[in-house]
């Protein structure tokens, strides 16, 4: 099979997604009802041919074509089949083609599942999207073609990085960009409301599930993303606050605040144009942290290839779309009327001043990404900006949120009393108070930040059950089982998403207070012991992998002569690229990790080796998938199922 | 707080089997560890000096540990490797004229964020508590 | 138009202004806080032959190039021809062996041509510290009060020397 195919699908694709876009935003200045028709078989004909192409690319992969110059710098004949498939997305140009099949994706998913909106809207968004793909498109087929060709062909590839091999590369990099790239929707919403001079209640509760969705996908893929840097890296760290990092992390915050901010605009009919443009934001990160990454305008050690000449490409891009946008923003986003009116002291308000919170923490986090890249182009030196800055201030800033996290879900719609308040929590924050002294001294010890942190956990957690209980209380009947039962998956969902980030905090918090590093050397036939476990060191073992040699420790953990474990880090040399790689070994409990990896080995047999001990380290990505698990319910609330076709004065269900 | 744990470290080890020396003062040691993981290697610049094997990265593991030895502070030991490899080697920003918006910015942001709330708000409900009273 | 409607547009383009300046700066150079500041001070024993010993003192009225250089450093040897035709045009050159094996340092100056009118021996790379040095080869320029006035970092390049160091050795001399 000829992998140019791939290529003229994408040129095929290009033209068709042009007309997907034009022919509507025609449509919208003729006023030509006939032009919106043609909006959802175009999409569906261009996405096609887009996701056939990034077939072709994956069967090169697969039959190991390395006349495909990507395939042969990503790929190996030896390279186990998972690995190779995934590699489709391991270097610049595979994971742009892999952007725009997503884009794809969700443009089929609004052709399918948004039926229920008028087609003018419809095809208003499509347009929007048709416009984006355009651009990825002429992206990829002017400045990174997958599918340039290279003869001879080389008789077999440079291969993946050996850091990549791992089946955290099949599942983070799809989940993550189904985030990403699902905030594409809730951008395309916006503009077609902007467009459409219509901004409603009803258009909040569209936006709602396809901004919710997006946000679903981007925290597993955050989560899993570090979660994988963990086990990987080989000295435990699960977070640095790198550039890319950051670049995810960005739109997940405005991606939270957004989904609160629809929940005010759909009660109250209110602060419209700023849920538009927390919208536009949104997806806006999502471009920005594409322009970081491949322009080489940071240094981080997720950026692929970098390139001057690709990175404005992308500038100019950003400026149009982006830039786009918000002129039509200051154009057209008018006051539509103030909406129904509700206390300063309300729910209401509470999800604004969480709109407020994530809002600067997100402009923090925006800040010491970008700072050292200011202060250069400033010709006033060159800082580094790390941890210790996000630490600080990003934590600082959150704290407030999360104190007023706790009293949002009992504070009731349109005025709220504080007295009544203060009474249903003052319970929480004494039993929040207590609790956050009484771990550390179980612990052995405490400090200011584990003191907060530990707080505001419990504080979320208390609030979680303070709002259940005033639900039950609030439904007359004795039949707690069928109060239970009316709650539905809005609220239930809300409160496990919340509850999720309260273990999160405490993952975090934990691990931060009462994590242990070891260095020590060990020869074979040795015993350490540490914390109570007896760690015994057999010397290590050669294995050989598909594509690499090994030699892997052999660890006996044992404690008070019980059997724990057998942890068998390894030290890797993979030959194609003369990688040597530490693979960690991890003993996973609910409570604590324990987690061993290899340093050098010295002269007779004996190894360094690092040991950590990380305490509810594990917490940290069950909060994450709680979180996600959450969201995911909100989906299923009946509001948002499949309807037909809505009349414009449908208010919203309470 | 890895000083006392450090110390907990070392009644453990000198109360139990083993047959492995810890070489240097393990206070020293976690100390090391904790400056270095606020230092950037210069060479591969995306590790930190903690977790960098580049030969630059050990040999100034190695200073700042004959430094710690001599009895220098944190600060002190940051100030001498700033005055050789400038601000870049530090992951914490300096506080200074040029850096006050980034230490302070979102602090003010957020202030001036709540109280534009409240107005904004209480402005809101006025107006619209007044169209209520007119109609 | 209402200013806060306005506001987010002109935020991105402020924004915008600074990411297209960055794509023209190289975010991986560290430049030199030494600029402008004495240099540092040192006593080292030659190069081949220990019992002699090279003092910066001994360079203060003098102008003078210092280069540090590795054997094990391909971009070096890449930059050497250079310095050994800079050498014959009488630049002031000296050396800094930067955490090398002796016999391997002088197996290159056999070799390669000596361009060094003096070469220190930096063994354990100290002195590299203290000036900075992250990746070798390192040049800096230091003028007759012991200020150094240039650091070149990378293999010097005919474009630097044409339009940089020739022009400030000239300087300097007066």
């Amino acid at each position: 099979m000829n992998p140019v195919i791939g290529h003229y699908a994408l040129i095929l694709a290009l033209f068709v997604a042009a007309l997907q876009a034009a022919l509507p935003l025609a449509g919208l200045s003729k006023n030509n009802e006939k032009l919106f028709a043609f909006a959802a078989p175009m999409a569906r004909i261009q996405s096609a041919l887009i996701i056939f192409s990034f077939l072709i690319l994956t069967y090169a992969f697969y039959a190991n074509d390395f006349s495909v110059y990507y395939v042969a710098v990503t790929s190996n004949s030896h390279l186990p089949l998972i690995f190779r498939l995934a590699a489709v997305w391991g270097g610049h140009e595979g994971s742009m083609l892999f952007w725009v099949t997503i884009l794809a994706v969700w443009t089929l998913a609004v052709t399918f599942f948004a039926k229920e909106l008028p087609l003018r809207f419809r095809s208003s968004l499509l347009a929007v999207m048709g416009l984006l793909t355009v651009g990825f498109l002429m992206f990829i087929l002017f400045t990174s073609n997958p599918f340039d060709r290279i003869f001879p062909a080389p008789f077999d590839g440079r291969d993946l990085n050996p850091l990549l091999q791992d089946p955290g590369m099949v599942f983070h990099p799809p989940l993550l960009y189904m985030g990403y790239v699902g905030f594409s929707v809730a951008f395309a919403f916006a503009i077609a409301a902007l467009l459409d001079g219509r901004l409603d209640v009803t258009w909040a509760r569209w936006t709602r599930p396809w901004t919710t969705a997006a946000w679903v996908f981007l925290t597993l893929g955050i989560a899993l993303g570090s979660r994988w840097a963990y086990y990987e890296l080989g000295w435990g760290g699960w977070w640095f606050w790198d550039a890319v990092e950051n670049a995810s992390f960005m739109p997940w915050l405005i991606g939270t605040a957004l989904i609160h901010s629809l929940a005010v605009t759909e009660k109250r009919d209110a602060f419209k144009a700023w849920t538009v443009l927390l919208s536009i934001c949104a997806f806006s990160l999502s471009l920005l942290g594409t322009f970081l990454v491949r322009s080489g305008v940071l240094t981080s050690v997720h950026a692929f290839a970098t390139d001057p000449s690709r990175g404005l490409f992308i500038l100019l891009f950003l400026v149009v779309v982006i830039g786009g946008a918000l002129t039509l923003f200051a154009l057209r986003a008018q006051s539509v009327g103030l909406g129904e009116k509700f206390d300063l002291v309300s729910r209401e308000s509470f999800l604004l001043s969480n709109n407020l919170v994530l809002f600067t923490a997100t402009a923090s986090v925006l800040l010491g990404t970008l700072y050292p890249l200011l202060i250069d182009a400033m010709g006033m030196g060159k800082i580094s900006v790390g941890p210790p800055y996000f630490d600080t201030v990003f934590v600082a800033i959150m704290v407030p949120g999360i104190f007023l996290m706790g009293i949002g879900p009992i504070a009731s719609w349109k005025k709220a009393s504080v007295p009544d308040l203060a009474s249903k929590l003052k319970w929480a924050l004494g039993i929040s108070i207590i609790s956050a002294l009484l771990v550390p001294s179980v612990m052995g010890r405490l400090s200011p930040m584990i003191f907060v942190g530990l707080l505001m956990a419990f504080w979320v957690i208390s609030s979680v059950l303070v709002a259940i209980k005033t639900r039950l209380k609030a439904i007359p009947g004795n039949d707690v089982v069928k109060k239970f039962k009316t709650f539905g998956p809005a609220f239930n969902g809300m409160l496990l998403a919340h509850f999720g980030l309260a273990i999160f905090i405490i993952g975090v918090t934990m691990v931060k207070g009462y994590e242990q590093e070891y260095d020590i050397t060990m020869h074979s036939g040795e015993t350490t012991v540490i914390n109570g476990y007896d760690f015994t060191f057999k010397g290590t073992l050669p294995v050989t992998g598909p594509n690499y040699k090994s030699k892997q420790g052999q660890f006996y953990v044992t404690k008070d002569g019980k059997e724990i474990d057998l942890l068998t880090p390894e030290k890797r040399y993979y030959p194609v690229q003369g990688a040597v790689m530490t693979e960690a070994s991890i003993s996973i409990n609910p409570v604590r990790d324990i987690y061993i990896s290899l340093g050098e080995e010295l002269e007779e047999g004996g190894w360094s080796i690092r040991i950590y001990f990380k305490p509810f380290v594990q917490w940290i990505w069950l909060g994450c998938l709680l979180m996600g698990l959450g969201g995911l319910l909100t989906m299923v609330d009946k509001r948002y199922r499949l309807k037909k076709k809505v009349t414009n004065n449908e208010s919203a269900a309470t | 707080m890895i000083r006392n744990l450090s110390l907990v470290l070392l009644l453990a080890f000198a109360t139990s089997s083993f047959t492995n020396e810890i070489v240097t003062d393990s206070r020293i040691d976690a100390r090391l560890r904790q400056l270095s993981t606020e230092l950037r290697c210069l060479v591969c610049q995306n590790s930190t000096l903690a977790d960098s094997d580049a030969p630059l990265a050990q040999d100034l593991r190695r200073e700042i540990r004959k430094l710690m030895e001599a009895g220098k502070t944190d600060e002190e030991i940051v100030a001498y490797l700033v005055e050789r490899y400038g601000d870049f080697v530090t992951f914490r920003p300096p506080v200074n004229a040029s850096t006050a918006l980034l230490w302070f910015g979102p602090f003010i942001m957020l202030i001036i964020g709540a109280i534009t709330l409240v107005i904004v708000l209480k402005k809101r409900a006025a107006i619209l508590t007044s169209k209520e009273n007119a109609s | 138009m209402k200013l806060k409607l306005i506001l987010p547009l002109l935020l991105f383009v402020v924004l915008v202004g600074f990411l297209g300046k960055g794509l023209f700066l190289n975010p991986r150079e560290v430049p030199s806080p030494l600029i402008g500041k004495p240099a540092p001070t040192f006593e080292a024993p030659v190069l081949g032959d220990s019992s002699k010993t090279f003092y910066t003192e001994e360079m203060k009225g003098k102008v003078w190039l210092l280069n540090m250089w590795a054997s094990w450093c391909v971009a070096c040897r890449e930059e050497h021809p250079l310095l050994v035709e800079m050498r014959k045009h009488d630049i002031p050159l000296y050396g800094l062996a930067y955490k090398d094996v002796e016999t391997n340092a002088l197996a290159v100056l056999e070799s390669m041509g000596d361009p060094y009118i003096t070469t220190a021996n930096d063994a354990d790379g100290t002195i590299g510290i203290d000036y900075g040095v992250y990746g070798v080869p390192e040049t800096y320029v230091i003028d007759k009060k012991g200020i150094i006035r240039y650091k070149q970092i990378g293999p010097i390049t005919p474009e630097a020397l044409r339009d940089t160091i020739l022009p400030l050795l000239k300087e300097l001399a007066v």
